[in-house]
């Protein structure tokens, strides 16, 4: 090792009683507190961490009109109405609600995926060209749509939610997701009327 | 036989230990005091909440309803609110209370009671139980009110309407919500949601493959 010797002659190697070495001081020094302190801190920001920003999904709902001849119209061939009652529980019924409710269907979340995408795929299947529908693809294009050209195969399809005093946010949320999930472009959250609400109870009863 | 010593060289450990822990500490962003908890729905939406002006709506899972403004650059248009429906609605706050406003972080009471929130210190407040804003009652939707002064307190500048809902509040409430909106004339709205994935085999999923 590399060390300045002062001393003349051998006097550096002198070895034998009473020449005492000098104590070489350890360098380690005792990790043992720093590391408990170290994942003490893990374990504190461990817990304080939010990982999941939260993300919001925008909602626009049409302005109100007093006047009748704005409203939209729409097909009652492409028209799927989905209805929210209690327990996650949905029904539904294409087209208008027949008299006897014959129409009237119960099912789940998971149903209701199946139902809106095979009305979906039966509304495209009965596409009918009209002029207006250029118009449509028009505007796919500028937002530059890959699928313009398709924009306006789905046009009549519309989706009316209604959802009763029983329903949850949590279904509200999860049935407006459902439009996002199966690219539905028009839908629309309407009133309950006494009729289906009625409809409902009557299935809750049973 | 020479006993085997039972040191282990810790540094590599200590080493990992120390890089975890400075990626928490850069990561962590501490989560905004909350005075009601709330669990939200999960949506595939993937926008992410936005930090500007805003005006959050919260319903709990009692479908309770609050309001907390937040004004990120200018607190004092929580001043301009609370003047003018104390003008608008004749609270008689005093002006101690106009300035406890600004601490306040949620408020959940009818105006009715908004004297006696206020007379309370900000950091008392929140073990307070309140009942709620008064919505569900057309005649008398209070947050038509709130909402009409935020507005107008914002009129130059952006201002975000968020609504975070419980997962067990009612749709009623939402809809008295909506509604209230609708009479001030907004029509667009953020929900705040948890992330979740696009389910597979849906359409979302295909496009979001394609990306």
């Amino acid at each position: 090792m590399a060390s300045i010797d002062s001393g003349g002659g051998d006097s550096g190697h002198k070895k034998g009683p009473g020449v005492k070495k000098a104590k070489k001081l350890s360098t380690r020094v005792d990790m043992t507190p720093m590391v408990d302190l170290g994942f003490l801190l893990i374990t504190f920001f461990i817990f304080t961490a939010t990982m999941s920003s939260p993300t919001t999904m925008d909602l626009n709902m049409p302005k109100e009109s007093d006047k009748k001849e704005d409203e939209t119209k729409i097909k009652q061939s492409g028209a799927l109405t989905i209805l929210l009652g209690k327990n996650n529980k949905v029904y539904y019924y294409e087209g208008e609600l027949t008299e006897t409710g014959s129409n009237f269907t119960p099912t789940d979340f998971v149903g209701i995926r199946k139902e809106i995408i095979k009305k979906k795929q039966e509304v495209i299947k009965n596409y009918t060209p009209e002029p207006k529908d250029e118009e449509l693809k028009q505007k796919a294009k500028e937002r530059k749509d890959p699928n313009w050209e398709k924009a306006a195969l789905d046009k009549d399809f519309v989706v009316v939610i209604k959802a009763n005093e029983d329903a949850t946010y949590k279904n509200t949320v999860d049935i407006l997701d459902e439009m996002t999930i199966n690219a539905v472009k028009r839908f629309a959250m309407v009133k309950i009327t006494d009729t289906e609400n009625k409809l409902i109870k009557a299935t809750e009863g049973q | 036989m020479a006993r085997k010593s039972t040191d282990t060289d810790m540094t590599p450990f200590v080493d990992i230990a120390f890089l975890i822990l400075s990626f928490f500490i850069m990561a962590t962003k501490f989560k905004p005091p909350e005075p009601i908890p709330v669990t939200t729905p999960n949506s595939v939406s993937s926008a992410i909440l936005k930090e500007e002006n805003n005006m959050l709506i919260t319903m709990d899972k009692d479908s309770k309803v609050y309001i907390s403004i937040n004004a990120k650059k200018d607190p004092e248009k929580l001043t301009t609110i609370i003047e003018d429906l104390n003008t608008s609605r004749s609270l008689g706050l005093s002006p101690a209370e106009i300035q406890n406003f600004k601490k306040t972080l949620m408020v959940g009471v009818p105006f009715a009671s908004l004297k006696t929130l206020l007379d309370l210190p900000a950091d008392k407040q929140a073990g307070v139980s309140q009942p709620g804003i008064p919505v569900l009652d057309t005649l008398n939707n209070e947050l038509i009110w709130w909402i009409a002064a935020t507005k107008r307190a914002f009129a130059n500048e952006k201002l975000l309407y968020l609504i975070k809902g419980d997962n067990s509040s009612k749709y009623p409430t939402f809809e008295a919500v909506i509604n209230a909106m609708r009479k001030n004339e907004e029509f667009k709205y953020n929900l705040v949601t948890s992330q979740e994935g696009a389910p597979e085999g849906t359409e979302l999923f295909v496009e979001r493959l394609k990306k």
